[in-house]
């Protein structure tokens, strides 16, 4: 039954009840602020100033290129990427901009300037720190008591990625419904932080932001061990929203648009961590099997 | 459990998507570095046969990655500025939503020049 939920995504709009009409409604363009204003307008974006954008190749990396200037960090150092491929997604996504540059949308170059710059000035142990520290709260092994319901789809979709990950690391991790959250044991807290390690402090910053994204440190290792496509992660991740909804109803201008602001930000990340371990850790572990 | 369907479909929704990113724009989506980079990679691992070459399965995981990265960017920014984009209603459209309309009082407000 729930597999079919990846399909309501377009077709749910017959579970919409408020008419779209009525609440809407607005009689022209934008507002304009009149002369003694009350009303508020959205704060006016930066305007596309460039007309081309391309990639070169400079001796610390990729570097990308706004018609003739080349584009900068928030903190001014000079924008460089490791890999080709995310330079390639980088300057496509400058290039989408139309009119208006529309930063939050940009999830790929934050994550690179958030690399580049490191404004909090974590190293990596405390990367590390802070993607584990969500195992203790993890959202698919966290569960409740009641309505049965939703206690049985708890169990049927979030107990076989728990399954997946103990047997693909080794490890014990369970689920409880205590107000405590799980108790994970300190060996698989271990062999997890270890695992982490192996990947690069690039890589860490995309699974950090990842896992704060899923709030689920195994769902996030699901989806960089490809086990779990990142349209699946984030229905678990809202396993129990998903619910509710079928329950009471889709409220498009808010449900839909946490949705994809959720799945773009979790794909954005997922493909920053694999663009940026590709070379090495990754392999890595396809040899171990 | 990796529902990725076929690589065709991923492959025909990454064109599609390049197409709307482009469309604005005029450029044909068949120049832009995006779609060379594309077309490189998925020729690359056309060549084995095998079918459960990890290589293989790997590039399509990350082009369907990719792929749902732009689908739901361009749904956010649609759903944006559909519900969110538009600021707040003037005092008239308020009223204009109840029924109502604002009375014209040909001396103004008391306060009004």
């Amino acid at each position: 039954m729930w597999r079919s939920c990846l399909r309501l995504r377009g077709g749910g709009r017959h579970l919409l009840n408020c008419p779209r009409g009525g609440l809407t409604a607005s009689e022209g363009p934008g507002p304009k602020p009149p002369a003694h204003a009350r009303a508020y307008a959205p704060p006016a974006e930066r305007k596309r100033f460039y007309q081309n954008v391309s990639i070169t190749q400079g001796e610390a990396g990729f570097e990308i290129n706004l018609d003739h200037r080349k584009l900068r960090t928030p903190q001014a150092k000079l924008f460089t990427v490791p890999s080709e491929a995310l330079a390639v997604a980088v300057a496509t996504e400058w290039d989408s901009q139309q009119d208006t540059i529309k930063t939050y949308t940009m999830h790929l170059t934050t994550l690179c300037n958030t690399s580049l710059d490191n404004p909090t000035q974590r190293d990596k142990d405390q990367l590390i720190w802070a993607a584990a520290k969500f195992l203790d709260t993890d959202a698919v092994c966290c569960r409740v008591e009641e309505p049965e319901t939703l206690v049985e789809l708890q169990r049927s979709e979030w107990d076989p990625v728990i399954g997946w990950a103990e047997k693909r690391y080794g490890v014990k991790i369970g689920s409880s419904t205590s107000i405590m959250g799980p108790s994970i044991p300190a060996r698989t807290r271990e062999v997890l932080v270890s695992h982490l390690a192996s990947y690069n402090t690039w890589a860490l910053q995309g699974i950090e932001f990842v896992v704060s994204q899923l709030k689920s440190m195994v769902l996030t290792l699901g989806l960089i061990d490809l086990h779990l496509t990142v349209e699946q992660a984030v229905l678990l991740s809202r396993l129990e929203e998903a619910f509710q909804i079928q329950k009471w109803g889709n409220v498009e201008w808010a449900h839909d648009y946490e949705l994809q602001d959720l799945r773009a930000r979790t794909a954005a990340g997922a493909l920053f961590v694999h663009l940026c371990s590709e070379s090495s850790a990754v392999k890595h572990k396809l040899l171990q099997g | 459990m990796a529902a990725l369907g076929s690589p065709l479909r991923t492959w025909r929704g990454l064109l599609r998507e390049l197409r709307y990113l482009n469309a604005a724009t005029g450029r044909p989506y068949r120049h832009t570095a995006a779609y060379r980079y594309l077309v490189k990679a998925f020729r690359a691992h056309r060549v084995t046969s095998e079918k459960l070459c990890r290589a293989q399965h790997e590039l399509h995981f990350h082009a369907a990655t990719y792929l749902c990265l732009l689908r739901s960017i361009r749904e956010h920014v649609a759903l944006h500025q559909e519900f969110h984009g538009k600021g707040e209603r003037s005092v008239e459209e308020s009223a204009g939503l109840v029924g109502l309309k604002l009375p014209q009082q040909s001396g103004g407000k008391g306060w009004e020049p």
